[in-house]
């Protein structure tokens, strides 16, 4: 990614336009835009790499039995595909890389309000990635705990799970400081004009997710600080032999990992709000409810925690509560899915590439939040807890969900930065290899799931073959389509078309500057007049 | 580069207010952990916070509190430009700093010589509460220490600042923020104190 990657077609952007040269001029940057794609690169490499993991997971379920590593390896590799999709991609994903893209043009701004404490947040998040990477290859191996670093067996284990931890403590930090910096920015650097009601759906939802990153985080830093304690030190505050619960770590750790799927999926709808409006040609329906519906969901997810524990031992009383919790959740994401449908509703609708990867989104998302519900249940949960069918339920909101609109924002932001832009028609190929792909792998994984596999397990019954089979076939579909996405567009990006200003036809800010942009984002300060939706200005034919 | 022409005083508080919230739920962490096994094991607790050394306690909270009472006076004293008087409280808030260490060091010391200490022989064989409550105490009280010191750091740097003038009467952001990690210290202090040393 160094200078040789920029158009030369275009005189001063902040491709050159910088007083440092070579691969200074990035990793030392403060422009939000640098670090955001500094951010893109990192995630995504550390996306590919997990799905690498993912891949090799599913060629050992492909039969019973042993098919190519053992149980420990198994156990390792799982752990290390969930630590690196999580932490080092899809919560630093959004925020980290569209976040600092988008969100400051959105809002007519020349950059966050901490620039140089934004740019501390990305060093942070690499050092914390070579934290972890180093615990898989040092000490006692690759942690084999799952994500999760659910006590005891995080104590007792061999493998190098305290120096991970700190690797993940490192980036959660990272994660806190950008969270300050864009809940500041947004509050203190919108435009003239640029009021709350007229801020883009996306900077809502990033405003949202800032502030789960804030509150959430801390309680991660020292759940995880208590793990190495435990190790380390032998407190005991979760060994019952001296007193202390297990149950009161699966609390702490899940008081900020519930909070934090919401890092992960909030970002996503507001690329989501953003998206089916320009490629429906019409005003986005119901954008106060939306906005809202954001901060609905950061504040009542953070209460809701307590349903990863129906079968931990808690109290009925509080997986009543919790139940209920669960449920009220649901309201605010229905909301904003009823407000999508009725945007497209007598829309007229392009199906360009970012639009069929919203419209994916759409589907999968309703399919992973309508089976969160059966999970939500207590009586149900029961049943298909720790099976397969919390893998794919996951796997439909995360990848289905987040995973999908991150690809959407790559096909509909990244021209922007670039001045070229993908082929259409490869990319809508590769968008329905990567659809298909996904219901073949991750539906198998939920009727596998209620049939009674359980989750995290290398070798099954020989009654589940032909679903696993059926699973990892699906699988090779999936990455077949995401390498011809990735490739069809970073050859775009750098040889393709030149597009103009406002390809979409689009009426946010960031449309309304150079593609790509200059270094300062706007020649002139915007005065902002209308509102994001309102096409009425933007010439669209 | 791009960065904004004016400084936003504003902005740079708003974002220290919320970095200060997400230390109060670090800690928060760990109030929850207490509240918890307070609940379960209420009589060790109390035969544990018996034992504390209360002198101790009660000298580093005076010692805490007057350290915060200079780190507001130096902001004051910023402001009336009067650069002396700053590092000479700014060098106050520092020297409580390091007293309050020394006190926590000996305390400490004191401690593990009777054989209270994470995973002890002696907290082993003891009721399992009295081991819960002293771990507790050793990593919130441990997390505290390390605050205080990330706080005198912090402090030194401004100092270090005020005295090359680069903080200075038209420009102190740097100072009234570094004075608002300090009073998170202090706060932070004024709830482990009651909780550890009186309540029990």
């Amino acid at each position: 990614m160094g200078s040789a990657d920029q158009p030369e077609t275009v005189a001063s952007s902040f491709w050159n336009d910088t007083g440092r040269s070579g691969i200074t001029s990035w990793i030392f940057s403060t422009d939000h835009k640098r670090i955001g794609l500094l951010y893109f690169y990192t995630v995504l490499s550390f996306f590919l790499i997990a799905v690498s993991l993912g891949v090799l997971l599913r060629i050992e379920l492909m039969a019973p039995g042993r098919t190519i590593m053992g149980p420990q390896t198994y156990n390792a590799m799982f752990t290390v595909h969930g630590v690196v999709m999580i932490f080092l991609f899809i919560i630093p994903g959004f925020p980290g890389a569209f976040g600092n893209l988008i969100m400051p043009i959105q809002i007519g701004a020349q950059d966050v309000s901490f620039p140089r404490l934004n740019l501390f947040s990305w060093w942070l998040y690499i050092f914390g990635a070579a934290i972890i990477i180093t615990s898989l290859f040092t000490g006692g191996g690759p942690p084999d705990t799952g994500w999760t670093f659910y006590v005891p067996f995080s104590e007792r284990t061999t493998t190098n799970v305290s120096l991970a931890v700190f690797g993940v403590f490192v980036v959660g930090f990272s994660s806190i400081l950008t969270g300050v910096n864009f809940v500041t920015t947004i509050h203190r650097l919108r435009a003239q004009g640029m009021t709350w009601g007229r801020l883009p759906l996306f900077v809502w939802s990033i405003y949202a997710t800032a502030w789960v990153q804030i509150l959430a985080t801390p309680i991660l830093g020292i759940t995880l600080a208590l793990i190495i304690a435990e190790r380390l030190l032998g407190t005991g505050l979760f060994d019952p032999a001296r007193g202390g619960d297990p149950l009161m770590y699966q609390h702490l750790f899940w008081i900020y990992s519930h909070p934090a799927v919401y890092i992960m999926i909030l970002p996503a709808m507001g690329v989501i709000s953003d998206v089916i409006p320009v490629f429906s040609r019409k005003p986005i329906f119901g954008y106060k409810m939306i906005a809202f519906s954001s901060l609905a969901i950061a504040a009542a997810g953070s209460l809701v925690w307590g349903h990863h524990m129906f079968t931990s031992g808690m109290s009925d009383t509080a997986i009543l509560v919790f139940s209920f919790l669960t449920f009220v959740v649901a309201i605010p994401s229905a909301i904003k899915v009823f407000n999508w449908v009725s945007t497209l509703y007598r829309g007229s609708i392009s199906l360009e590439a970012p639009m069929l990867f919203a419209l994916s989104f759409l589907l999968l998302f309703s399919i992973g939040g309508l089976t969160g519900l059966i999970l939500g249940a207590a009586a149900t949960d029961i049943h298909v807890h720790d099976t397969q069918f919390v893998v794919g339920h996951f796997h439909y909101v995360i990848f289905g969900g987040a995973g999908f609109a991150f690809f959407s924002a790559m096909h509909y932001w990244l021209p922007k930065f670039y001045g070229r832009r993908y082929a259409e028609k490869p990319a809508v190929v590769a968008w329905a290899l990567m659809f298909i792909g996904f219901n073949i792998t991750y539906f198998s994984m939920m009727v596998l799931g209620m049939k009674g596999m359980p989750r995290r397990y290398y070798d099954y019954l020989p009654e589940f073959t032909a679903l696993n089979l059926t699973s990892t076939i699906g699988s090779w579909i999936l990455v077949s389509g995401l390498i011809l996405m990735l490739v069809n567009l970073f050859r775009g990006l750098l040889k393709g078309e030149p597009v103009g200003d406002n390809p979409w036809g689009g009426a946010t800010l960031e449309w309304s500057i150079p593609s790509p942009p200059p270094t300062e984002n706007f020649v002139e300060e915007p005065v902002v007049t209308h509102g994001p939706y309102d096409f009425s200005g933007s010439g669209i034919p | 580069m791009s960065q904004p022409q004016h400084k936003d005083y504003a902005g740079a508080k708003l974002g220290m207010w919320l970095f200060l919230f997400t230390e109060l739920f670090l800690f928060g962490g760990l109030f929850l952990l207490y509240a918890t096994y307070l609940a379960r094991y209420p009589q060790d607790f109390a035969r544990a916070g018996k034992g504390m050394h209360i002198v101790f306690g009660t000298i580093n909270t005076v010692i805490l509190i007057t350290s915060s009472l200079t780190a507001a006076m130096a902001v004051t004293a910023i402001q009336r430009n009067d650069r002396r008087r700053v590092l000479y409280l700014l060098g106050g808030t520092i020297l409580c700093a390091a007293i309050f260490l020394f006190n926590k060091y000996l305390e400490w010391s004191s401690e593990i010589g009777r054989g209270i200490y994470p995973n002890s022989p002696r907290l082993a064989a003891g009721p399992p509460g009295e081991s819960v409550f002293f771990s507790l105490y050793y990593l919130t009280v441990g997390l505290h220490g390390l605050h205080v010191l990330v706080g005198a750091t912090l402090l030194s740097v401004v100092a270090w600042r005020v005295k090359k003038g680069i903080i200075h009467a038209g420009d102190y952001v740097l100072l009234e923020n570094g004075s608002l990690y300090w009073h998170l210290v202090d706060i932070i202090w004024i709830f482990i104190f009651p909780l550890y040393y009186l309540l029990l």
